[in-house]
């Protein structure tokens, strides 16, 4: 990759949709797969004297993010419109924060492949409202669901710091991991949930000013964002190259062909013509209002993994699956907190849980398993009532909600420790096969393996194999 | 005065941001009415508003804000009624295929 004799320079927009309960101008529900235009009202269909009120709740996911990257949250904030045709927003502007953004100068300190971290700066954050969903018919008419319209997203503009189509990719991946734990939304690509809007240009080495940007729009998957960089970056050479001249202008990415193509010249920020709106209440936020959100901002991802290495002994990959998201880690942090021995719970969220959501294509919330339950099997191991073995069908039960104690008593799953039993079982086993004592006396390990195996018959399985095995030994010497 | 005056190219542009198709005669007309308008405005432009603070809100009102529930109206069939066409509880509109929008 890369381009020779120029360098890259690539800015980033993402918007995320948060996931409140309500819209951010409208208490209409915000639900995705919802029947078409549920979860509509006249507010998200543009009325005539509408009264919308500003969602709280969206702001202070505002806050979280802005806090989360570093950024200093705005003390007022007014809202913008920003006028545009087009139906998927029937109100004809969107309305945003233009001059006000809810955060400012933040930053993102990402991981790069070679391990080299990387700071990206952020230049402002906004808190504004979702378009609507367009279809077009091969009848000459489009079809709008204006479901998502008005649903908050707070959009991260970057500064162009990042050099790189590989360089985008992991700030975005990590980009939507912060996001993912501050709980504001799921960052869900597959419902369009995390979008970027990307500009790239290219200079040569050692010029003071950026070359002429070219912007793609709506992009909702990291690898088509680095395809569609890796492209561009390439055309953009090739043109200078040539002696030609980069226009500014707006292209879209197709994935098939993994090429871009001339959508339109771009248009002005003037075209916009954004101006105040008179709507909506201007929001001033002070010191105590930024200390009550930060209060409930979830502990980020970096630093879990730091207290999961350091003070839980988790090995440092294990700490990175668990916390691939918000809700593995919370889930994690729960079992630990219910007792469950640290390494034992790691275990099992990263193996056999995580292969049951992978199974089922469920998410974690969406299984019946609890913290308390799995702590609770955990807890039956360690304290030896059952084995790891038996461990495996209580895990089954777990996972549709049963509770591991009162399922392991139900089901006889309970491990026999207890050495008067076994030493019972031994004594009867030895008595019934003499043979195997003189093959043990010869040197033949294998007769252990026999006389285990006669053992765990008799037991039906339920003796605790390391205590047998070393009251079997003793009782061998004996003989 | 002459300054702000706005050309007839500059009118055709604002006309098409909004979605509106003038003819020449309505050009010409609008062209001098924006430019007469224009001019008032030059008139206010006279008054030192350098240390003035800009009014964005006519109200004292701040922080007049809702808190995060969810309230559906189930305005969904009078709305769609109202529609100028509708489909499949879908708004039916004429296709504009030049891109996505904003």
């Amino acid at each position: 990759m890369g381009t020779g004799n120029f360098e890259t320079t690539i800015g980033l927009e993402v918007h995320v949709e948060m996931q409140t309960n309500s819209k951010l101008l409208s208490p209409s529900p915000v639900h995705y797969g919802d029947e078409p235009n549920e979860n509509t009202n006249v507010i998200d269909f543009g009325y005539p004297g509408v009264l919308p009120v500003a969602n709280k709740g969206a702001l202070e996911y505002g806050m979280r993010v802005a806090l989360a990257l570093n950024a200093t949250v705005s003390p007022f904030i007014r809202w913008d419109r920003k006028n545009y045709f087009y139906p998927d927003n029937p109100k004809s502007y969107q309305t945003t924060q233009s001059q006000t953004p809810i955060g400012t100068n933040g930053h993102l300190d990402v991981t790069l492949t070679d391990g080299t971290i990387k700071r990206v700066r952020i230049k402002e954050m906004h808190v504004e409202e979702d378009a609507g969903k367009n279809t077009h018919g091969d009848d000459g008419y489009s079809y709008v669901d204006l479901n998502r319209q008005g649903t908050p997203l707070i959009e991260i503009v970057s500064e162009p710091d990042i050099a790189s189509p590989d360089e985008a990719y992991a700030y975005l991946e990590q980009l939507r991991q912060a996001i993912l734990f501050t709980g504001v939304s799921e960052a869900k690509m597959q419902e369009g949930q995390m979008r970027a809007d990307v500009n790239i240009s290219i200079r040569p080495y050692g010029s003071n000013e950026y070359g002429t940007k070219v912007e793609m729009k709506n992009i909702n998957s990291f690898t088509y964002v680095r395809n569609a960089l890796i492209f561009e970056e390439q055309r953009q050479a090739e043109v200078l190259r040539s002696g030609g001249v980069i226009q500014q202008e707006t292209r879209r990415y197709n994935e098939p062909t993994k090429s871009t193509m001339l959508m339109r010249v771009k248009e002005g920020a003037d075209d916009y013509r954004y101006f105040p709106e008179p709507d909506l209440a201007p929001v001033v936020i002070d010191q105590q209002w930024i200390s009550e959100v930060a209060a409930e901002l979830p502990k980020s991802a970096s630093q879990r993994q730091k207290d999961y290495v350091d003070t839980l002994g988790i090995a440092p990959y294990d700490a990175e699956v668990l916390t691939q998201t918000l809700a593995m880690a919370d889930f994690y942090d729960a079992t630990v907190a219910d007792g469950a021995d640290a390494k034992r719970a790691a275990n099992y969220l990263i193996g056999d849980v995580n292969a049951y959501m992978n199974k089922h294509q469920v998410e974690l919330q969406e299984t019946k398993l609890t913290p308390e339950h799995l702590s609770g099997m955990i807890k039956l191991i360690e304290s030896g009532t059952i084995s790891t073995k038996q461990a495996k069908q209580v895990f089954e039960a777990i996972m549709t909600g049963e509770e591991p104690e009162a399922f392991a008593k139900k089901n006889g799953l309970v491990q026999i420790s207890d050495p008067t039993v076994l030493l019972g079982w031994i004594t009867e086993v030895l008595d019934n096969n003499p043979q195997s004592i003189e093959d043990f006396k010869g040197g033949k390990d294998r007769a252990t393996g026999y006389l285990i195996g006669q053992l765990m018959k008799m037991s039906k399985g339920q003796a605790n194999p390391g205590v047998m095995n070393k009251l079997l030994l003793e009782e061998l010497a004996k003989r | 005065m002459s300054e702000t005056t706005i050309s007839k190219e500059e009118v055709a542009h604002v006309a098409s941001l909004a979605k509106l198709a003038f003819n020449d005669a309505e050009l010409e007309q609008f062209t001098t009415q924006l430019s007469d308008i224009l001019n008032i405005f030059n008139t206010l432009s006279e008054v030192d508003t350098d240390n003035v603070e800009p009014t964005y809100s006519v109200t004292e009102n701040i922080n007049h804000l809702r808190d995060d529930i969810a309230d559906n109206w189930h305005q969904k069939e009078a709305l769609l009624s109202n529609a100028s066409s509708s489909a499949a509880d879908l708004i039916k509109v004429p296709a504009i295929l030049d891109g996505e929008g904003k």
